[in-house]
């Protein structure tokens, strides 16, 4: 058992930092990801942590810092959001081709314009293209369970490629929640220590890191990235059965609630599928079978086992926090592709949310759930949940 | 202070931090400039690269040039990149988890320097790492063929701002990179010249051995934008000190020092000749654009003397 203590989300990441006391953290402010590196300097001025902390001029600057400090050896970590990620993106696709295992806590806001400091999922659904791996949390406490496995899976020798841990912005990263905080010295044995045996510091042996690579050997390279994140689905589960003897607790690729018998299910990433829990157990109140679907690892995205868990799902309905403009919307997109495998495959409802950090009501995902259950679909195109007039 | 000789020993043979059998241009002086700066370093050097010449040329997998530790990520933050190995340098030697010492070096062009990676370098300044940073300056973009940059002289062709029938090419003057460096009150700060290797091993020295972040910033004459036979680098970089166009000199902890007061200075003229970039300047009618660029170089030696006749601490 571990220590409750009321924090918010961007506290529960500083937490976990806290407990894995990276070597390096570079640190950039922006709103709603502020508090996490905030909160982190106040460690490391009150000598809670030793790591050598790396307040930079810009976040493109913050990537790149953290690249040297991994490529050299340690282990670095960063923080962001939205216009941040935008901005480091150049060294964010870098990042997994130097197969780098930096964690980066990524707190969900709307990209601009218009500017908005919201919650929405622009950002991350910019960079699910450039090979992170990718988790999402649905409250404080999964954060600060997602940031210590995210490191383990980092470093893996069998994966080697950077994590973002995704929570939602304010809605997670703002509000105060009780979380379980583990014993600092399990969760150490838990992270260990990052092995030097890339090191650039290592200078007895020289190494050259980044080199130009033409056409004869590029797409060897990024094949080699995607085998590494082929394997992250075995580390991923090795590593939360590690964690599951300290906390108890599981670490699905997703999570399922009340799917079994489900007629109709929605699918919902971090803090809305709380919100939807809720709308599942007033629909189940009143006798109506309907599930949710929580995706946890959307990279790499688990498809054979979604396929399983929906097979028998007669009609789904996903809701994403952000849009691809003149395409199906991306979480709706990676649900349409699991499924096209099966052979009677679940009629499918595209639906959009909560951008710019519209609240998303129980009463609005029950309306869904209705709408699901009626029947009465349009394939064809996205709806819009609380939408002004 | 070594000789000639005693630093060409020190950037040959098995021991050297960068060997042959990479791909720079015939002529090109970036070589010699990398071997004297590493050669500088009286501990292992970390080398982080930005993209340009000296990274595509050293670099093309699966072959490497580099008998050091070497990086590169992308082309604007060689800085933020070397702030980032710095830091990790103090962590891991602070947890016990690493021994001895090292030197770390970052390098770029003008463009990575001047323009695209100005902030990271400002930035990484402002927060004193200890690390060195290397500008090798072909006042252009030239590893893409010669566009302009912040570095490009006051009436060059570029393709980007080429001579023509109303433009006379680069309207205005390069930033002055070594006074907005010391701007920085950093400890070294030095500009050197490819065809001064003694000049330019000492200030490497002093840099490296510098009580915080240090810059060298290094004129290359480009032998293939340029456009001069690939047998007068040397020349050229001779030029460019001996009209004044390039002072070398140093400032370190605020103080200036001009290395070099030639007696006898040359005309521009004797450096623009047979550069293509400048070719258009000797063509009847454009005379004052030499005139104009003459008194822009006399006006900034007159200065800097004045600079260092004033023994004020910048």
């Amino acid at each position: 058992m571990g220590v409750r203590k009321a924090i918010t989300g961007a506290q529960a990441a500083a937490e976990a930092m806290r407990q894995i006391n990276p070597d390096v953290v570079v640190a950039y402010p922006i709103t709603p990801q502020t508090p996490i590196v905030e909160e982190f300097a106040k460690y490391v001025a009150d000598g809670v942590v030793d790591t050598e902390m790396v307040p930079v001029e810009s976040e493109h600057s913050a990537m790149s810092a953290a690249v040297g400090a991994e490529t050299a050896g340690a282990r670095a970590m960063s923080a962001t959001s939205s216009q941040g990620l935008a901005l480091m993106w150049e060294v964010v696709a870098a990042t997994p081709g130097l197969r780098l295992p930096i964690v980066v806590s990524l707190v969900n806001r709307a990209l601009s314009a218009p500017i908005n400091i919201h919650c929405d999922h622009s950002d991350v659904m910019g960079v699910t293209t450039v090979g992170w791996v990718q988790i999402f949390s649905e409250n404080a406490q999964e954060v600060y369970e997602n940031t210590l496995l995210a490191v383990r899976v980092a470093e893996d020798s069998r994966v080697q490629l950077p994590v973002m841990v995704n929570q939602d912005g304010f809605i997670t990263s703002h509000a105060v929640e009780p979380v379980e905080i583990f014993d600092d010295a399990l969760v150490e044995k838990f992270v260990g220590v990052r092995s030097l045996d890339r090191a650039l510091l290592d200078v007895e042996h020289a190494k050259s890191v980044g080199p130009l690579v033409l056409p004869d050997h590029y797409f060897e390279f990024k094949r080699a990235q995607e085998e590494a994140m082929s394997k992250v689905f075995e580390v991923y589960r090795e590593v939360g059965t590690e964690l599951s003897a300290i906390t108890g607790k599981q670490y699905p690729f997703f999570e399922t609630y009340h799917t079994d018998d489900a007629e109709a299910v929605v699918v919902v990433l971090n803090s809305a599928a709380g919100t939807a829990k809720a709308a599942v157990d007033a629909m189940r109140a009143q006798g109506k079978r309907v599930g949710l679907l929580k995706p946890i690892l959307f990279r790499p995205f688990p498809y054979a086992e979604i396929r399983e868990a929906l097979k028998d799902i007669p009609v789904i309905g996903v809701l994403d926090r952000s849009m691809d403009f003149g395409a199906c919307a991306p979480v709706y997109s990676e649900f349409r592709n699991a499924l096209w495998a099966l052979g009677k495959r679940p009629a499918m409802q595209s639906y959009i949310y909560g951008l710019g950090g519209r609240d998303i009501m129980t009463t609005e995902i029950e309306a869904v759930f209705e709408e699901l259950l009626s029947g009465k679909l349009d394939a064809e195109h996205q709806r819009y949940i609380g939408l002004r007039g | 202070m070594p000789t000639l000789q005693e630093i060409a020993l020190k950037t040959s043979g098995a021991d050297a931090r960068i060997v042959s059998g990479h791909r720079m241009c015939s002529g090109c002086g970036i070589g010699s400039i990398i071997k004297t700066v590493l050669a500088a370093s009286d501990k292992p050097v970390i080398v982080i690269s930005a993209t340009g010449c000296l990274e595509v040329v050293t670099t093309i997998y699966p072959f490497t040039a580099w008998n050091t530790p070497w990086m590169h990520v992308t082309f604007e933050n060689a800085a933020s990149v070397a702030a980032g190995v710095e830091a990790a340098y103090k962590a891991l030697k602070r947890r016990g988890k690493i021994e001895g010492d090292v030197n770390i070096l970052a390098v770029a062009g003008d463009g990575g320097t001047y323009d695209i990676g100005f902030q990271a370098l400002s930035g990484a300044l402002e927060r004193r790492h200890k690390f060195m940073y290397l500008a090798y300056d072909n006042e252009g973009y030239m590893n893409t063929g010669n566009q302009r940059s912040g570095a490009t002289p006051f009436g060059a062709s570029t393709t980007t701002v080429p001579a023509g029938k109303i433009s006379l090419g680069k309207p205005q003057w390069r930033k002055n990179l070594v006074e907005i460096v010391a701007a920085h009150r950093i400890p070294y700060v030095a500009q050197a010249a490819v065809n001064n290797t003694i000049d330019l091993y000492k200030k490497a020295q002093k840099g490296f051995n510098a009580d915080g972040p240090a810059v060298l910033v290094v004129l290359q004459p480009c032998t293939s934008n340029w456009s001069f036979d690939s047998s007068l680098t040397i020349q050229y970089s001779k030029l460019a000190i001996e009209t004044n166009f390039w002072p070398l000199y140093e400032i370190e902890n605020g103080v200036v020092h001009v290395n070099t007061k030639p007696s006898n200075r040359k005309p521009i003229e004797d450096f623009l000749k047979g550069q293509s970039r400048f070719r258009h300047l000797f063509k009847p009618g454009n005379e004052h654009v030499i005139v104009e660029m003459q008194k822009m170089i006399d006006d900034e030696w007159a200065r800097l003397l004045k600079l260092e006749e004033s023994g004020i601490q910048l």
